[in-house]
């Protein structure tokens, strides 16, 4: 891990679009920085003034709650100035389309904007037309970086260490921005990464990013310091890639005889909202000894807390 | 008109197996009077005005058999006399100009005001496809015969492919019964369903759903499977994959067919896509380096016989979007050769190779008399320094769509003058 004082390192990237564009240097300096606000977020007094004066503009196009009001909150407790874009009632439900609603968002001279958007790449589109930075709350199935940070910092604050876990990363990973920013930041942190879906969620040369892949959700789990599930996206389905959410929970399902196959102390992980008695088992999704799902979102907000102080230019 | 005379070219005429240093001379009447080596300066009298071209080439007109025009309904995307005037530039001199306008292409009646604005509008030979099936709905086959004797050339749904099979069997029937010829786009829309691009690495990465080289395979391996018994003519407009080439070679040895490659997958692969570049999104996509090298093959062991354009002109406001939403399809009439030459420049496919599969090979399957310079055929042919270095520059496209999939790509090789019935209607 790097040095605790980040006073001497940059970001490289003036925005965050993606932990693909991110160094392992990068990645510590917001990790380090994120711990800076994790006993902050546990204080009485928890408003800081270092975005005091700026603009944070949220642009969710998709439906968001942890995320949203993850960012909300981190904007304000540094001190900016937070608005968030109710898109029901905006231009972009007039036709709009996506530069033009940047152009107009850019004349009012914002100092960040987070967006979130149904289509993979649109916030890298969005950061070609805005002069202030974008952070990527998630684009399609792209990336959601700040979620793989958090996640990251989670099991840093857990296990002390990523470097030789090996992880485990099961469900919908054909939809999942979840899943492929953690495959990047989760390899360069130096964790073994298997993914467990069936053979219809997995998406094509998915190896070629350097994880094992599993449809036996046994053999993937086996001796496991981190099993992290991810949400089962109906919205996202088009056509029948399962036949059934039962069925569904009989292979893929995290269950107390599933988790067996993994290490005694492992952690259960979801980035949420979870679909109880789908992908998990709702008994194991509340254990306070296993899962740390409510650390997670947490961490999120000083995670958030850190992109946005450090991408603030 | 008067006569002209061409000395000192390289006259590639494949229709004639002609390749050679030679002349050219076109009669008052705008037709080919004599070509080749024998045209020399001892045998054209003193007086005449004689053009020295120095070693650039000469090739026939180029024929591009898969072109999109906005006319009628998308004129703001294309009209007649922009393309001409991009086409020209490029040195194509014909068209097969796809159906898929508004209104489309699938009656009569429609086709009378196509080649009343074709012919008034258009300095090139225009030949529409009318649609195989009513409206692109893939479920009524349209009038091929009468549409035939208006003058369409041949039949194809575009972008769509005929995904009933049954459908699609009495299609090929009625073709053969009245000698027409399909143009098959090769996609199984169900299993390419909301895809973007290559389903593979790329497609993972950006996040992008994929399309599977199934989708065109499982078309192809349908459509020659039924052709072994319906003998009709068909071409597969485009292919894009190495499963596709070598299902294509294997089945050439025993039935009749030909297909076409778009110039695009020739030249560019999936990871050209970079950072979402909208004019790369193109159908059938973009697939892996090892696909274009099996299309180069395929181009020259004759497996491929055609290379298309694929010219899709898009306002800038249909790419100026997400991925997702932005619209499928490049511009490129005016780029095909230079690209095309890009092949030959870098050592991959022999002049002839390509020349024929722009001028004589379209010209064949179409069955019109178009890309050759037989004496006494419409003297419809370009001028092309074959080494002159350019860039392509967007501002500088002469079609109304700037979507061009190489922007700013250097390139070798330029038209400098086109001629369609003698009359220079391009010079550079």
């Amino acid at each position: 891990m790097a040095t605790k004082s980040n006073k001497a390192v940059k970001i490289s990237q003036k925005h965050l679009l993606g932990i693909q564009d991110l160094s392992i240097t990068d990645v510590n300096f917001i990790l380090n920085e994120a711990k800076q606000f994790i006993k902050l977020n546990k204080s009485k007094n928890k408003k800081l003034d270092t975005l005091r004066g700026k603009t944070q503009i949220n642009l969710f196009f998709e439906p968001s709650t942890r995320t949203q009001s993850s960012f909300e909150l981190a904007g304000k407790r540094l001190g900016a100035d937070v608005m968030s874009m109710n898109i029901v009632n905006s231009a972009i439900k007039k036709g709009e389309t996506l530069i033009d609603t940047a152009m107009t968002l850019n004349a009012m001279h914002p100092d960040l904007i987070v967006i979130r958007h149904q289509d993979s790449g649109a916030c890298n589109l969005l950061s070609q037309k805005v002069n202030c930075s974008v952070i990527n709350a998630g684009d399609g199935r792209r990336e959601h970086p700040t979620q793989a940070l958090l996640d990251a910092l989670t099991i840093i604050e857990k296990k002390e260490k990523i470097q030789g876990l090996r992880i485990a990363i099961c469900g919908d990973i054909l939809h999942s921005r979840v899943a492929r920013s953690n495959i990047y930041l989760l390899n360069m942190l130096g964790a073994e990464v298997n993914i467990i879906s069936p053979t219809n969620l997995m998406p094509e040369d998915i190896e070629k990013f350097g994880v094992n892949k599993f449809s036996d959700m046994k053999k993937g789990l086996k001796d496991c310091d981190i099993v992290m599930m991810l949400r089962l996206q109906n919205e996202r389905m088009t056509s029948s890639f399962l036949s059934s959410n039962r069925e569904y929970y009989e292979y893929y399902g995290l269950t107390p005889d599933k988790l067996t196959y993994a290490k005694d102390d492992a952690l259960i992980m979801h980035p949420g909202p979870m679909n109880r008695g789908i992908e998990i088992d709702t008994n194991l999704a509340d254990d306070i000894n296993r899962s740390v799902i409510r650390e997670q979102v947490e961490l999120g907000v000083a995670v958030r807390m850190a992109c946005l102080k450090i991408f603030c230019k | 008109m008067k006569k002209q005379y061409f000395l000192n070219a390289n006259i590639i005429d494949t229709h004639n197996s002609l390749n050679e240093v030679g002349g050219l001379i076109i009669g008052d009447n705008g037709l080919v009077e004599a070509i080749g080596k024998k045209v020399n300066k001892n045998n054209i009298p003193s007086r005449e005005k004689v053009i020295d071209l120095k070693g650039k080439y000469i090739f026939p007109g180029i024929v591009d058999m898969r072109v999109f025009v906005g006319e009628p309904g998308y004129e703001y995307k294309e009209n007649f006399r922009t393309l001409s005037n991009a086409a020209l530039s490029g040195g194509v001199t014909s068209v097969v100009t796809m159906p898929n306008t508004d209104p489309i292409i699938d009656n009569v009646s429609i086709v009378d005001f196509l080649k009343r604005r074709g012919r008034d509008k258009s300095k090139i030979n225009i030949f529409p496809t009318a649609s195989l099936t009513k409206n692109l709905e893939g479920s009524n086959m349209t009038e091929f015969g009468l549409l035939q004797k208006k003058g369409i050339i041949a039949f194809t749904d575009g972008l769509k492919t005929i995904q009933n099979t049954r459908l699609m069997s009495r299609i090929m029937k009625s073709a053969y019964d009245l000698n027409s010829l399909i143009l098959q786009h090769a996609e199984d829309l169900e299993l390419s369903k909301d895809g973007m691009i290559n389903d593979g690495i790329i497609a993972t990465k950006l996040g992008l759903q994929g399309i599977s080289d199934l989708a065109e395979l499982v078309i192809i391996e349908r459509d020659l499977t039924l052709l072994e018994s319906i003998k009709c003519r068909y071409h597969i407009s485009q292919i894009s994959s190495a499963k596709s080439v070598n299902i294509i070679k294997e089945k050439k040895q025993k039935v009749k067919f030909t297909c076409g490659v778009s110039i695009n997958n020739l030249s560019l692969n999936e990871n050209d896509i970079g950072d979402f570049r909208t004019f790369l999104k193109l159908s059938p996509p973009l697939r892996t380096e090892e696909d274009r090298t099996s299309l180069v093959d395929g181009l020259n062991n004759k497996t491929i016989d055609v290379i298309v354009s694929d010219h899709k002109p898009e306002d800038e406001e249909q790419k100026r979007l997400t991925f997702a939403q932005a619209a499928t399809g490049s511009s490129g009439i005016e780029t095909l050769l230079s690209l095309s030459l890009e092949l030959y420049h870098n050592g991959s496919v022999k002049l002839e190779t390509i020349i024929q599969a722009l001028t004589s090979n379209p010209a064949k399957i179409l069955k019109i008399n178009k890309g050759n310079l037989t004496i006494g055929n419409d003297a419809d042919f370009c001028i092309v320094d074959i080494n002159k270095p350019w860039i392509v520059k967007k501002e500088e496209l002469i079609s109304k769509s700037k979507n061009t999939s190489i922007e700013n790509k250097k390139l070798q090789g330029k038209v400098t003058n086109t001629f369609v019935k003698g009359v220079e209607l391009f010079k550079l």
